[in-house]
């Protein structure tokens, strides 16, 4: 009896409409970083499951960025595993440049080519890691800058369009790959308050379609409203995680409370 | 006699200005020939230098930095005096023409490497961290997302180096090239008659200016780009 | 190997020339000294007038940098020195040089001074008027001192080159560095001397090179 009850329990895909434990996308253990001296990651685990929407949320300095960036490898962890999409990244015979292709990366300050039109952002990697076309890359770029509502920007050049329009296209740059996984380091800190909307507008748009996506940032509404699961850090270690409501609204650790009573001065 | 026809009698004397003329505007076009091939192989040269130093090779970096302090330290006259009657002794023996040429693609080369690597640096990393993030390998984020940036910022200061270093084809005269200065002062010698000399300034300013003007429009172009 | 040596790097006969190559190192010294503070005080000069917006300051002031500008320098000294004889005018060969590098070095200060003084925001300007400053005031203690800053790589860079530049005097026979070894080499019939000469040329100006890498390097990383 007892038995089955359990194989029961092993087969959730079954019982429930629940898909969350198939294998991770993102699947990091054990994360450890050093800079020099400095222990920034001490032994973090993170696993996020297909279509999930994490958000790492945590004071300044805490290791947020570090964690995203070990993710797709511009920071090399001390020690630990990180597999994603199955793959595994420390390990050396890894073609790194194949698998960041299936990582897209949002950043702080978007990072677009000045150099370059949107639609040249968003087709160089198409073109030079691909290995597309220009004409199939051009059709892939609109239909990106589309998805972000920026079809009629596809021939400005960066420094013609406000903040919250580069970061949209940045956005457009990474899902252009047809990532697997979307990490979005405080895509909208850089922003004035009435752009930030906009693309907050954009990432639930992704979200919808099924998209997994990593988020650090201080936007709390839009972490109540739109993440499965939320993840504090700080001192380089997770001190909490769970569902929005639980960790806004009834948080186990000290630390997270205190964290949270701050952001609402 | 005033003063006045003395002075044009002595400077602008029309008559040995024509006697000269044809010899002077061999020599500008030597001028020319020499300036473009200096320019063309230096700036060759010192990107070549710039992208191989930004794989970051350690004993290459080093032998790269040292070589470009040394043409950057060393006075491009010196260079010149050095391969054209040193190299001799080694049984090589290179024209006046050619040393000129090879010491000044140095020079310039050492100048062009400096300003570009400068301007690689200044490309902020988040440029590199995005290109990579979209799996654009070393090479491929280097030639298409970091190069034209750095180009960019390097071209003015570039421009007025290859400007300065040009002019230096002048120095061919110490050993022999027989462009505009070499062809002036040696006609000065045969005319008793400095009027050869103003010729030759009026060459170099024909030369030089639309250069000199090129690069202060380079300047204001870029300048507000940025 | 050891006849690249005996070619390049004879001990004999740097011995024998050192005395000379010590001459032409002063007087190279020299040079620098009577050079450089003409060329910068031209400079200051040229870089404070074209403050003066008016065209009839504005034109003639940018002929004249840019004529000077054009001009190879060696160019404008053999013209000094072959020239100004036929004008009845003998100041010999030091008086020439110290004219030419005036001529063609303050042009160049000029211009990185007046590149300096144009960074400075207007407001500087208008705080330091609104405190009763006069304009003479402002630009000594307000604008240049910040210009200088500014624009300090590139004055230490133009001054490398006044030093290098100083080579080319060996042109009109002014016994200096260079004149010194390529005359040893002419009696030797032995290029020693001038490597002798390369390597001092390089250990006197390396410190300076390698300081301005530095310079131009911490001023790219503070855009
Ligand atoms: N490249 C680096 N070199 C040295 N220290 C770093 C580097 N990147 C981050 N750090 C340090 O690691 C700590 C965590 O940084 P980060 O991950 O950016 O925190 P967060 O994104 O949570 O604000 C900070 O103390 C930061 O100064
Ligand atoms: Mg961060």
């Amino acid at each position: 009896m007892i038995r089955r009850r359990t194989r029961v329990a092993a087969e959730p895909v079954m019982t429930g409409p629940a898909p969350i434990v198939a294998a991770p996308i993102v699947a990091a253990s054990g994360i450890h970083k050093h800079f020099g001296a400095l222990h920034v990651l001490k032994g973090v685990d993170l696993a996020v499951a297909e279509r999930e929407l994490v958000f790492v949320i945590g004071p300044s300095g805490s290791g947020k960025s570090t964690l995203l960036r070990c993710c797709n490898r511009l920071e090399t962890p001390s020690s630990g595993r990180i597999i994603v999409d199955g793959i595994d990244l420390l390990d050396r015979h890894t073609d790194i440049n194949a698998v960041r292709r299936r990582i897209g990366m949002v950043f702080q300050q978007f990072n677009l080519y000045p150099h370059m039109t949107a639609r040249g952002n968003v087709t160089l990697a198409l073109r030079k890691v691909l290995g597309k076309g220009r004409a199939e890359a051009d059709e892939i770029a609109d239909a990106a800058l589309a998805r972000v509502g920026l079809a009629e920007k596809a021939n400005a050049y960066p420094l013609e369009l406000s903040g919250g329009q580069q970061q949209r296209v940045a956005i457009a740059r990474a899902i252009a790959l047809e990532p697997r996984v979307m990490l979005f380091d405080e895509p909208t800190s850089a922003l004035d308050p009435e752009l930030v909307g906009g693309v907050l507008a954009v990432m639930r748009s992704l979200r919808e379609a099924g998209m997994t996506m990593v988020v650090v940032s201080h936007e709390m509404g839009f972490a109540r409203a739109a993440a499965d699961r939320v993840v504090f850090m700080d001192h380089g270690l997770v001190v909490e995680e769970g569902p929005p409501a639980q960790i806004f609204g009834a948080p186990e650790q000290e630390r997270t409370r205190a964290f949270l009573r701050q952001l609402d001065h | 006699m005033d003063s006045w026809d003395r002075f044009v009698f002595t400077f602008f004397n029309a008559q040995v200005m024509a006697t000269y003329l044809p010899r002077i505007v061999e020599g500008f076009f030597l001028t020319v020939q020499l300036a473009l091939l200096i320019v063309i192989s230096g700036l060759a040269l010192g990107l070549l230098l710039a992208v191989v130093r930004s794989f970051g090779i350690r004993p290459l970096n080093w032998l790269i930095i040292f070589l470009v302090d040394l043409f950057r330290a060393l006075p491009p006259l010196v260079i010149i005096v050095l391969i054209y009657f040193g190299l001799p002794s080694l049984g090589a023996a290179p024209s006046g023409f050619v040393s000129t040429w090879i010491s000044l693609t140095l020079v310039l080369a050492a100048f062009a490497e400096e300003i570009v690597w400068g301007g690689i640096l200044a490309v902020p990393k988040g440029q590199w961290e995005a290109a990579r993030s979209t799996g654009l390998g070393f090479a491929t984020t280097l030639t298409h997302v970091v190069l034209p940036q750095a180009l960019r910022l390097s071209i003015p200061p570039l421009t007025n180096r290859t400007i300065a270093i040009t002019k230096g084809t002048a120095l061919g005269s110490v050993v022999a090239v027989a462009e505009i200065l070499s062809v002036a002062s040696g006609a000065v010698g045969f005319s008793s008659n400095p009027s050869p000399l103003t010729l030759g300034a009026i060459a170099y300013l024909i030369l030089f200016v639309p250069v000199v003007a090129f690069g202060r429009w380079v300047e204001t172009r870029f300048a507000w780009k940025r | 190997m050891d006849e690249f040596i005996a070619t390049f790097f004879n001990v004999e006969v740097i011995r024998a020339a050192s005395p000379i190559l010590l001459q032409g190192l002063w007087m190279t010294l020299l040079l620098v000294l009577v050079a450089v503070p003409l060329g910068i005080a031209g400079g200051v000069l040229l870089a404070v007038l074209s403050v003066f917006r008016h065209p009839a300051v504005r034109w003639p002031l940018i002929a004249w940098v840019d004529f000077f500008r054009a001009f190879p320098p060696l160019v404008l000294l053999v013209f000094i020195y072959a020239g100004l004889p036929f004008a009845g005018i003998e100041i010999g060969a030091f008086g020439c040089v110290a004219i030419g590098f005036f001529l063609n070095t303050s042009s160049y200060y000029g211009e990185i001074l007046r590149a300096g003084i144009e960074s400075i925001p207007r407001g500087q300007v208008e705080a330091a008027r609104s405190t009763g400053l006069s304009a003479a005031q402002t630009m000594t203690w307000v604008v240049l001192p910040q210009a200088v800053r500014n624009v300090l790589p590139d004055l230490v860079s133009n001054t490398l080159e006044v030093v290098k530049l100083t080579s080319i005097a060996s042109v009109v026979a002014l016994p200096e560095l260079l004149f010194q070894a390529r005359q040893a080499q002419s009696v030797t019939y032995n290029p020693s001397p001038i490597v002798a000469a390369a390597i001092i040329y390089f250990l006197l100006l390396w410190p300076f090179v390698r300081l301005l890498s530095r310079l131009e390097h911490k001023a790219v990383a503070r855009r």
